[in-house]
Formats: structure tokens, C-alpha cells, sequence
């Protein structure tokens, strides 16, 4: 269990430095530049006339109204796209979806017409003035009764359609499973939902599209985590009209958070740049909270049954995972094109199962559709909430500490790689010394004793461990694209002749410090300071092609990029360096920052020297410069893991469960910005916290959406979250040249079941099995109140 | 519909301008005058990502009208930094990674500038409580209170922090 | 999210402010804080054609100590009440609602008398009020009137307050010694209304009885509740662990929350019994030690 170690100094502040991040002092200024902050010369507003029904046939749209408002210019219907044939599009999971609807709605918000004005408060008057008439159609917002036969088919759309089914997806061994079930000693079952959750970065979406008439040049500032996969998109959603890919620039600026909600491609910015290509004025749409959080990507919605055999000593011996997820209208998940059910396969999680066999079905419902935007890993979050959570149940079952479960079936530190039931190759991991750290940081023996002298007083005190597997850095493109472009991603390194660099990747950081990380990437394997790297991305005019930043991929991909890059440089400047100091190359040794002549170190170059040389004195033969480009594909995933343990209390009068510690033990290999990473686990934890006490959208049975806005949607504060406790270990991955795995999603994944195990801990002795998320008071008081000690 | 002429203070210098009744604070600063360091994220007065100071106290400028502040002072995360000088606060969220994506940052420092003002020396307990009008969905708050720490120590002791 | 428009007016004088609300009163509404009006217009739920701001009126904000009685301006903001020294020594229940009510910053534009007028029974205050048993001074064209809080609610989002009329001034009894009180709130965070919660005001007797007692309820019903079947039953009782319980029970009894999202109304009644008990035990507590 090694610490990273630092090989650089902190001036050139390589790996393991927490260097103070070089994006900060523009945003402590009030100089971030988001996409709001754009105002081009000419520039309209749009804002959108929204259905407040759930499904309903539109029957006319009246525009005169607001067409008579000063200053508004345009009302953009359904019917204005279709004559470009733009009034549909593609998802990235092969279904389609409107982008505004020429005959009916089909959940609540969607996007029925668009109004141009000249500013925003004259566009939200136009929305007003604008009447639409409807007739509303029956509603189908549970996906169990949309599969049910006569259920009215949502996707009339789709010739031959005849029911709501949208894919059937198994994976593993069935019969093998069923066999272990049937042999099994032990047996335990638990239904599971996951709720539909929304990301809600502070920063809602938007966009400014500025189409150029003269040059026919777009450009589209856009909030976007995917800038170059967008680009793509657009070209080939548009090219008909002629949008060539040549001429289209996406930029993302600054974006205010995006953790999954700002890879997809929604409406409105389809509507703003066909505004813009129309009308040849640049079109702002930026969308309000509400639009936001009823509109969106969502999370989750997952329906799940977990069931575990095992022997008496507590083997596991099968897992069998049965779920129905619930897309909405159209299956519009940002999956990897191979994955329709994302990465849900890793619900064997961190044990040693043999046999498993999972299998899915997704339904079409009257709701908005989406699927993976909440730092979730591509559906890794339900996944290991089904096999922490089913793990318990059996540990309960058992009457087993639920430690001492994890540890008899933990997958052991010399198995690795691991080859899962489902298919994985685990590349790496120690999950045993993760969870040994917890428990002794958190004093888990105490807690037992304290725990069992709260219960003879009556009080409810519940300890919870989670034991997570995260899988992170698609991908290899063998197995990984989305649209069929592969899922590597890009460094292009370029080295100033007075060796300072600039950098560019197709990553977009949303406040994860790519500028700092890529840069402290490259100084530890080029030697030229941190400080000396710009970094960019974000435009695709520049920056080169690349998938993007979701899913805990940019470390794993980017990251290794620019190392693989950087050491290109190195490779030449090694070149460079035989060439002045007239020795062979063999003969040269690196250490931080320059190449020295073995034997005789007083003779060497500095990179510094080498970059000045590459550009005033390269040797004969050899091209001029220094810079090099690297397009990644990763081997294998990455796989962090770590083990959480909370700790809550609660309250016998009102249900309220308070979070009186939780200590969260990462492992993502080693670290490149301990500052960084511990600053992403914070906020990952409190995006596990958040849907395992707080947030949740449902609808009611007419589709209507019951936490649209801040009021319901309960985004917790300072007062609600704990004092986070972080800790490490690490475990380097043997295939990323860092040794480095992803992070930004482990603390989102492995935070809810923890906190359920710890509520449900608490009650355990009342027969308490599980809870669903989110465990809000009511929730908690009713199970208290039916078990005869509430207050 | 009735214009108002109004003169407002921000960041020391007066601002005058012809704005319509219904105009929000944060759209006189965002879209007149092009200062758009405050931010807007939920318009129903939950995020406080547009919190500015108005004579001096800590608002949520989404909720208040631009004739409110007519005559009256506002403080905006542009006008913290003095000569050329990072405000304590700002540099507390740079110490102590205080901010990931920035977008609640002014806010959050606003209010924390407000919260030193009136009370050098802040509880964790008590920090949480002032900046409990703020959401941020990156930090957790961890940082941010350490942040909050981090400013109030420098304040206090000033040169003891710039030795550290 | 954009208002629809309306004018905007700021009278310099209680008597400008009257006149205008007098010619304009189907269309008019109050300014104060702002911040529940000012989101419902953003969210055009609301609507009115002018704006009558009295933030600058002076003389509408104090908090002072008078002839028996503490006198609170209607302008004044939430924020003082709570950071109040007087408040906070001799008027617990009152700072313990202040320091609830939606967040810190919201507190900094929020008036007292705003969160009375608006007539929301999901506000602090008006619980508070009326275990407090205050009155509420409405200035009109005609004068001023004092009205009784148990007059002032009539309905939700409807109060004893007439169109052209302006809550100036709540006027609360000074609290003689061995006097508490306490507010207990349910909310799923900061910033939510309560989900239920309970205002006690009492005093206690020479010999450790309930000599007096209020006790108001939030978000239970169409306006706010006074609890009078457990205030009378307390009365001339000491507060054994039985007699709060049972006088909890009694106040949950006349509760009548609508379910939300922030429970079933079985639930949100249960809450105001375990409020009610909790804010009773921490007022006898105050007084005990005052």
C-alpha cells in the first residue's frame, strides 16, 4: 500500500503535488466566462413555449399574439423545422427524439415552440402570448404498467410499433444461475427502486448559436462536456442544410457544473441553431431552473430485484439481478453505443460471485428521457446500490457482521487481474486494506459497543459500509464508441522555443481542475514546470478530437494522453540531446527535466535547452519543433474502489436521519493532485447524500412533475451535509502510464448504499430489511410508527 | 410601461441608467452593465448564486428589483478585489480549493465576505449557517468552509498568514 | 424567469403610499421584502399592475420596548430580529422563528410584517403571533387600527388587512419573569416552509404551575392554528412529562395539514404533537431558568 511518490520538485510540481489550481483566479475575480456571459454584437434571445401536459395531441398553435409583441421577431414551431427536416433527431442510443413536435407532446415541458426576441424579458413575454391548444391523451408515467398489454403505445411514430418496449439486454450465465439457486444453502431477495434523480449543476444548459450568412461559419457556445462529439452531431444531423463540418466550431466555455447533464444534445440547442442559420443572427438560449429540472436528462428511474445464494458460512455463491428501467419517452441515455444498460455488469461488485446473470428491459413512459447524467459511471451507481444493499440483506439473513461478510468474499489482492462472472477483467485492487482503514478509522468496534448501549436505552443508531467497485475510462475501442467513434480520447503537446508548452486535449473539465492536472501531467514527465503549461480545451476550431468528459474517463484517457505525448517529446528531445552533447542516444540518461550523459552528469541538457534547440539548432535530417499528439485508447477500464463507512442517528419524534460521520477510503491508483481528488470525493459524497436523503422527481398519474424547481427539489445545503472525512489508499493501475484511475464518480457511487446500510442498521433489530431512497423523515417515521417506537 | 431613471453605486463607482420597473438587480449587472461575475442559477431565491451586498448586506439580487437598489450601494465579486489586491476571501477559496467549477463562487464569497464583516472569528457551526443560502454542488462545502477559516484567520492576523 | 411588467412606485410617505393604494386598490400591491412577492410574480402565478414599494419610507423599522409592550416595526427585516439582543434574551420564541425562516439571505430582504401579510400559513410568524398573542397595527387612510392576531388570519393567502391598508407595527406583551417560549420546525432543509412546527409562549406561576400559556401552528391548516384546547388544559397545571404529552395531543387534534410532498397528513399531525411537546419542554426550560 504505496503512496504516490513525488519525483519533482515544487517548483516543477509533478504528480503528487496539490498544487493550487491555475483555473482559480479568474473564477475568485468573478472572470469565469460561462455561456451566459456571451453577448455577440446583434445577438437575440429565444425562450420556449413548454406542454403542461404529459401527452396530448397538439391541435393548433397560435402565434399572432406574440408576433404582435414589440420587439419579438420569430415563433419557431414544429412545423417551421419539419420544412428542414430538422423537427427530429437522433439520440445517441439510436432511437429518435423531437425537437419540436408537429402532432403530439409526450411528457410534461417538452418543448412545443420557441420565440425570438430582441431580449429576454421581451422573449418570456412572447412565451406567454403564445396559446396552444391541446387534447390530452392517457398517461403512462410507470413503466411496469406501460408493458402491460393494452397499454396505449406511446411511440405511434414508430411504424409497427405495438407496445412500449424498448430493448430486452442480459448478460452472464442463466442457467449456470439458476442452477446455483437452486442448489443455494442460503437465499436472499430484495426489490430495489432507484428513483428518478436530476444533476441540477448550478449552471442550468444553454447555448448562443452565431451562424455567419456571408461565410455560412457556425459557431455554437454551448454548454457541453462534449464539445467535439457535438460538432460531429450537428454535422451530421444538419448537414442536409448545409452545416459541413468544416465550418461548424463548438466552443465550451466555462460551464458551472455538469456531472452527466450536459453531454446530451437537448432541443433547445438544435431550435437556437436553427434559429440562427435561419434568421443569420446569433440566438442566446439559456434555460431557466425550472426548464431545467423539468425538461433535462435525467438519472436512475431503475426498477431492480437483487438476489443472492450463498453457503451458511457466508460464501457468496450466485448473484441474479432482474430490472426494468424506465427511459421516458425515447431511450436518449449517453451510453457507449455496446451498452445500452451502461456498465451495470459490475454488480458483482468487490466479491469473489462465480455465477451471475443479469438481465434488463426498458420501457417508454410519458416523462422526459435521459438516463445516466448524475455522476453516475454509466449506471454504476445502481449497480453497486444493488449489490451493497443485497449484501446486507444476506449479512442480516445470516445475522453476520456485515464486515466480516465483505471480508470472507472480498475478490483477494492476489487475484487480480480478476476475471467477474459478468465479463470484466478487474485490473486492479485491495479492497481488503480499504476496508481495514475504514474500520479502523472510524473505530468500528467502538461503534458496535456504543451502538448496542444506544439500544438498550432505546435510542436508533445505525453504523453502514459500503465496499464499492467502480469501473471508469472508457474505453477500448474494441468494445467502446458512441455514434460509432471510438472512445479514446487526445493530447497535442506543443513546446515553445524558451521551453514553456501549451496543451490541448478533447476533454472538457466542468470544475474538475483539468488545467492544473493536465499540466502537473506533463511537468512530471517533461521536467517544464506546471506553471509553464497552458492548457486548453473545449474548442473544437482547436483542440483536438476527443470524446469528452463524463464517466470518470478524462484521468484515464486525457490524462494518459498527454502522458504518452509528453514522452513522444521526450523521445525526440532525447534525439536533440544526443545530437548536442555528440554521444549516442543510449547513453543518455533522464532525470526531472534533463537528459545527462551517464558517467559524467555534469554534461547534460535541460529540457529547456533541448525545446530552444528544437527550434534554432535541430540536428540535420530531423523536422524543426517540438510537440506531438496522442490519441489514447485504453487497453482495459480502470477500476477504483474504496469502502465507506456513515454513521447516523435518528430521530424517534420525526424520522430525521442525521449523518453523524462518514469516512470515505478511495483508492483511484495514484494521484495526480491529492488536493484535487479530495476535493472530488467531497462533492461526490454529497451527490450520494443528496438522492439517498433528499432529491427525487416522481410524477403523479397525469405525468405532472412534483420537485420542478428548488422549492421541491431538495439540493441540500451546508446545514444537511456532514463534515466529509476522506482517506487513501493506493493501489497504481497496472495499464494506464500513470498508473492512475479515474475518481470523479466513486464518491457518487459508493455513498447511498452506505447511508441505507447505516438507516437500515439502525432498525435492523426491528426487522428492518431495506429502505428506498430517498429516506426522507416521512419515510423513516412510518417504518418507526409500524414498528412501535416512534415517539 | 413606466421607466425609472436610476443612479446606483457598484464597487465604488456611480452607474446611472433607464431601466424598466420589473428589471431584477442581477439583469442590471448581468445584461446593462456587463458585469456577469454574478451569477443566476434557480430564480426562486433558493441558490444564492447571485448575491451581491446592498448597502452592505448580503441579497439575493434575483429578488430584488434594479429600482430597489436606485440610490443605494452594491458589492459585487468584482469589486472585492481592491488595488489590486485580492479580498482575504478570494484567497482563502484559492488556498484552500474552495471553488471547483465557479459557478457559485461569487456568491459564496460574497457571503462569506458579509459573514467576516460581522464576525472575524466564525464557528464552523456558524459558518455553515451564514453560507446556508448558497448551494454548491461541486466542494461539499468542505473546502469552503475551510475557505471561510482560511480568509478569517488571514484577516485577523494578517501577517501571520502570509507567513504560512 | 421574468416578471410580467407593472409599475413601479416608491412613495417617500406613509400618506403617499396610502393615497396611492387608495386609488389603485384592485391593482396594487405592497412591496416590502419582496421575497415571496417577488418570486411569484417571476413565476407569473401572480400578477399585479403596480408596485407600491415602502422600503423608503422611513420609521418603519425598530424594535423597541414600550409601556408594557415590545413594538416591532412592519418593515423590519427578519435579519434584525434574529441578531436583536433584546430578542434574544427576553423573546426566545420570537428569535428562534426568525432564525428558521427561509435562509440567511432571504432574511436579509424579509420583513416582519411581510411574512404576517402575505397570509400564509405555511409562514413563521404568524404562529408565533399568535402564541404570543400580539396585535397587529394597520394604517389606512382612515388612521390606524389595532387588530387582534386571532382577528388578522382569515383565510389562506387572506387577511383582516384591507387593500388600502399597510401593516405598520406588531405589538407583543412584554413577558413577565418565569416566562419561555421556543420554536420548533420541521423542514426537509433550509429554506422549505415547515412540513409542521409549533410556537409556545408561557408563563410560569409561583409554585411552578402553567400560569400562561400560547400555542400557535404552523402549515396545519388553511391559516394558522392556535391550540386553544391545549392551551386551557395546561393552564393551572404543572408540566409533568403527562400533562405536555397529553397537551401535545391536544393541540395536534385540531390540526388540519393538507398532504404534500413533505408528508401525509397523519404524518404532518403526528409532527405538530412531537413539536408541539418539544416546544413546550424547552419554553418551561427557559422560563425556569429566566
Amino acid at each position: 500500500m504505496a503512496t504516490t511518490t513525488l519525483r519533482t520538485s515544487p517548483e516543477v510540481c509533478g504528480m503528487g503535488h496539490s498544487m493550487k489550481r491555475k483555473e482559480d483566479p479568474r473564477f475568485i475575480r468573478g472572470q469565469g466566462h460561462y455561456v451566459d456571459d456571451i453577448k455577440l454584437p446583434g445577438m437575440l434571445h429565444m425562450d420556449i413555449v413548454r406542454s403542461p401536459y404529459a401527452h396530448a395531441k397538439i391541435l393548433a398553435i397560435h402565434t399572432e399574439k406574440a408576433l404582435a409583441i414589440p420587439g419579438v421577431l420569430a415563433v419557431i414551431t414544429g412545423e417551421t423545422l419539419k420544412t428542414y427536416g430538422l423537427h427530429w433527431m437522433p439520440t445517441l442510443m439510436s432511437d429518435t427524439q423531437m425537437v419540436l413536435p408537429v402532432e403530439k407532446v409526450m411528457y410534461q415541458s417538452q418543448e412545443v415552440a420557441a420565440v425570438i426576441a430582441t431580449d429576454r424579458y421581451t422573449a418570456a413575454d412572447g412565451v406567454d402570448a403564445v396559446e396552444v391548444e391541446y387534447e390530452p391523451l392517457p398517461v403512462v408515467v410507470d413503466p411496469r404498467k406501460a408493458l402491460e398489454p393494452g397499454a396505449p403505445v406511446l411511440r405511434t411514430d414508430k411504424e409497427g410499433k405495438t407496445d412500449n418496449h424498448i430493448w430486452h439486454w442480459e448478460t452472464g450465465d442463466r442457467a449456470a444461475t439458476e442452477k446455483a439457486f437452486a442448489e443455494a444453502e442460503v437465499k436472499v431477495k430484495q426489490d430495489i427502486y432507484i428513483p428518478r434523480i436530476h444533476v441540477a449543476s448550478i449552471e442550468t444548459c444553454g447555448c448562443v448559436a452565431d451562424f455567419n450568412k456571408t461565410d455560412t461559419h457556425l459557431t455554437v457556445y454551448m454548454t457541453t462536456q462534449a464539445p467535439h462529439a457535438i460538432r460531429t452531431v450537428i454535422a451530421l444531423v444538419a448537414g442536409h442544410v448545409g452545416l459541413s463540418e468544416e465550418k461548424i466550431r463548438v466552443v465550451s466555455p466555462d460551464l458551472g457544473g455538469g456531472f452527466g447533464g450536459k453531454v446530451p444534445v437537448y432541443p433547445g440547442y438544435v431550435i437556437a441553431i436553427a434559429a440562427s442559420v435561419v434568421i443569420g443572427k446569433p440566438i442566446k438560449w439559456v434555460e431557466d431552473r425550472m426548464e431545467n429540472l423539468q425538461a433535462d436528462s435525467f438519472a436512475r428511474d431503475y426498477h431492480m430485484t437483487a438476489e443472492l445464494a450463498a453457503k451458511k458460512d457466508g460464501t457468496m455463491t450466485a448473484l441474479r439481478i432482474t430490472t426494468l428501467a424506465d427511459h421516458g419517452y425515447a431511450d436518449a441515455a449517453a451510453n457507449p453505443s455496446k451498452y445500452p444498460a451502461g456498465l451495470f455488469s459490475i454488480c458483482t461488485g468487490s466479491y469473489d460471485i462465480k455465477t451471475a446473470f443479469t438481465e434488463m428491459d426498458a420501457a417508454y413512459t410519458n416523462k422526459p428521457p435521459g438516463g445516466v447524467a448524475y455522476r453516475c459511471s454509466f449506471r454504476v451507481t445502481e449497480a453497486v446500490h444493488a449489490i451493497e444493499r443485497v449484501t446486507d440483506v444476506l449479512a442480516q439473513e445470516l445475522k453476520m457482521d456485515p464486515a466480516e461478510l465483505r471480508f470472507k468474499n472480498f475478490i483477494p489482492a492476489d487475484k487480480f487481474p480478476y476475471k467477474s462472472a459478468l465479463g470484466w477483467e478487474y485490473d486492479s485492487g485491495n479492497y481488503k486494506a480499504a476496508l481495514e482503514k475504514a474500520m479502523a478509522g472510524v473505530g468500528y468496534a467502538e461503534l458496535r459497543k456504543e451502538q448496542a448501549e444506544k439500544r438498550a436505552k432505546g435510542e436508533l443508531m445505525g453504523i453502514g459500509i459500503c465496499s464499492f467497485t467502480e469501473i471508469v475510462g472508457a474505453g477500448p475501442s474494441r468494445e467502446f464508441d458512441i455514434l460509432g467513434i471510438k472512445m479514446f480520447d487526445s493530447a497535442e503537446i506543443r513546446i515553445h522555443p524558451t521551453g514553456k508548452a501549451i496543451a490541448r486535449f478533447g476533454t472538457k473539465s466542468q470544475g474538475q481542475g483539468h488545467e492544473t492536472t493536465y499540466a502537473q501531467i506533463v511537468a512530471e514527465e517533461l521536467g517544464i514546470p506546471a506553471a509553464h503549461i497552458q492548457v486548453e480545451e473545449g474548442d473544437t476550431d482547436t483542440a483536438p478530437y476527443g470524446l469528452g468528459t463524463y464517466a470518470s474517463r478524462s484521468t484515464p484517457t486525457a490524462g494518459a494522453a498527454a502522458a504518452v505525448a509528453a514522452r513522444k517529446i521526450r523521445d525526440k528531445a532525447k534525439k536533440i540531446a544526443a545530437y548536442l552533447l555528440e554521444v549516442s542516444e543510449d547513453d543518455l540518461v533522464w532525470e526531472v527535466g534533463k537528459f545527462s550523459v551517464k558517467g559524467a552528469p555534469q554534461k547534460s541538457k535541460t529540457i529547456q535547452e533541448l525545446a530552444f534547440a528544437a527550434y534554432t539548432n535541430h540536428p540535420p535530417g530531423m523536422e524543426a519543433g517540438l510537440e506531438a499528439v496522442d490519441y489514447y485508447d485504453p487497453p482495459n477500464l480502470t477500476f477504483p474502489f474504496g469502502s465507506y463507512i456513515c454513521v447516523v442517528d435518528i430521530d424517534r419524534g420525526t424520522g430525521e436521519v442525521k449523518v453523524r460521520r462518514f469516512l470515505a477510503i478511495d483508492d483511484c491508483g495514484n494521484i495526480i493532485n491529492p488536493m484535487i481528488v479530495d476535493g472530488q470525493i467531497h462533492g461526490g459524497l454529497s451527490m450520494g447524500l443528496a438522492p439517498a436523503l433528499f432529491e427525487e422527481i416522481s410524477y403523479d398519474e397525469n405525468g405532472n412533475n412534483s420537485a420542478g424547481s428548488f422549492m421541491d427539489y431538495l439540493v441540500p445545503t451546508a446545514m444537511e451535509t456532514p463534515s466529509w472525512e476522506t482517506g487513501k489508499t493506493v493501489t497504481p493501475c497496472p495499464h494506464h502510464p500513470l498508473g492512475a484511475k479515474g475518481v470523479g464518480e466513486s464518491a457518487t457511487v459508493g455513498a447511498p448504499p452506505a447511508i441505507v446500510n447505516a438507516v437500515v442498521d439502525a432498525l435492523s433489530h426491528l426487522g428492518v430489511r431495506h429502505i428506498e431512497i430517498p429516506m426522507t423523515p416521512e419515510k423513516v417515521w412510518n417504518i418507526l410508527k409500524e414498528k412501535g417506537v416512534a415517539e | 410601461m413606466a421607466q425609472h431613471q436610476i443612479k446606483v453605486k457598484i464597487n465604488g463607482t456611480d452607474h446611472k441608467a433607464e431601466v424598466e420597473s420589473r428589471l431584477l438587480l442581477v439583469h442590471l449587472l448581468r445584461e446593462t452593465l456587463s458585469m456577469t461575475g454574478t451569477h443566476i442559477g434557480c430564480d426562486t431565491t433558493h441558490c444564492g448564486a447571485c448575491t451581491v451586498l446592498l448597502d452592505g448586506v448580503p441579497v439575493k439580487s434575483c429578488t430584488v428589483l434594479a429600482v430597489q437598489a436606485d440610490g443605494r450601494e452594491v458589492k459585487t465579486v468584482e469589486g472585492l478585489e481592491q488595488d489590486g489586491k485580492l479580498h482575504a476571501i478570494q484567497n482563502g477559496f484559492h488556498q484552500e480549493h474552495g471553488l471547483q467549477c465557479g459557478f457559485c463562487t461569487p456568491g459564496m464569497m460574497i457571503t462569506s465576505s458579509a459573514l467576516l464583516a460581522s464576525n472575524p472569528d466564525p464557528s464552523e457551526a456558524q459558518i455553515r449557517q451564514a453560507i446556508s443560502g448558497n448551494l454548491c454542488r461541486c466542494t461539499g462545502y468542505v473546502n469552503i468552509i475551510k475557505s471561510v477559516q482560511h480568509a478569517a484567520a488571514a484577516l485577523r492576523q494578517p501577517a501571520e498568514a502570509v507567513a504560512k | 424567469m421574468i416578471p410580467a411588467s407593472f409599475d413601479y412606485h416608491s412613495p417617500q410617505t406613509l400618506e403617499e403610499a396610502l393615497t396611492f393604494l387608495q386609488s389603485h386598490s384592485d391593482d396594487a400591491k405592497v412591496l416590502s421584502g419582496g421575497q415571496s412577492l417577488l418570486p411569484l410574480l417571476k413565476l407569473r402565478l401572480g400578477s399585479a399592475g403596480h408596485l407600491v414599494d415602502i422600503g423608503r419610507i422611513p420609521g418603519l423599522e425598530y424594535i423597541k420596548e414600550e409601556g408594557g409592550v415590545l413594538k416591532i416595526g412592519g418593515r423590519t427585516r427578519e435579519s434584525a430580529l434574529e441578531h436583536s439582543e433584546l430578542i434574544q434574551t427576553k423573546y426566545p420564541l420570537l428569535a428562534q422563528t426568525a432564525a428558521v425562516i427561509a435562509d440567511p439571505l432571504v432574511r436579509n430582504m424579509a420583513t416582519v410584517g411581510g411574512n404576517l401579510a402575505h397570509g400564509d400559513p405555511a409562514n413563521d410568524h404568524p404562529a408565533t403571533m399568535l402564541a404570543l398573542r400580539a396585535e397587529v397595527v394597520a394604517t389606512g387612510p382612515g388612521g390606524t387600527r389595532t387588530i387582534p392576531i386571532d382577528q388578522f388570519f382569515l383565510g389562506l393567502f387572506s387577511t383582516a388587512l384591507a387593500a388600502d391598508e399597510i401593516l405598520t407595527e406588531i405589538r407583543i406583551p412584554v413577558p413577565p419573569a418565569h416566562s419561555g417560549g421556543s420554536y420548533v420546525k420541521l423542514e426537509r432543509k433550509v429554506g422549505d416552509f415547515a412540513t409542521a412546527a409549533s410556537a409556545v409562549q408561557l408563563t410560569l406561576g409561583a409554585g411552578g404551575e402553567v400560569a400562561k400559556v400560547g400555542i400557535g401552528l404552523t402549515n396545519a391548516g388553511s391559516t394558522p392554528l392556535r391550540a386553544a384546547d391545549a392551551e386551557q388544559y395546561l393552564t393551572g397545571k404543572q408540566p409533568s412529562a403527562d400533562v405536555i404529552a397529553e397537551a401535545a395531543r391536544r393541540a395536534s387534534a385540531i390540526a388540519t395539514p393538507s398532504a404534500d410532498r413533505r408528508g401525509a397528513i397523519e404524518y404532518k399531525r403526528q409532527m405538530a404533537r412531537v413539536l408541539t411537546g418539544r416546544a413546550l419542554k424547552a419554553a418551561i426550560d427557559w422560563a425556569k431558568e429566566h
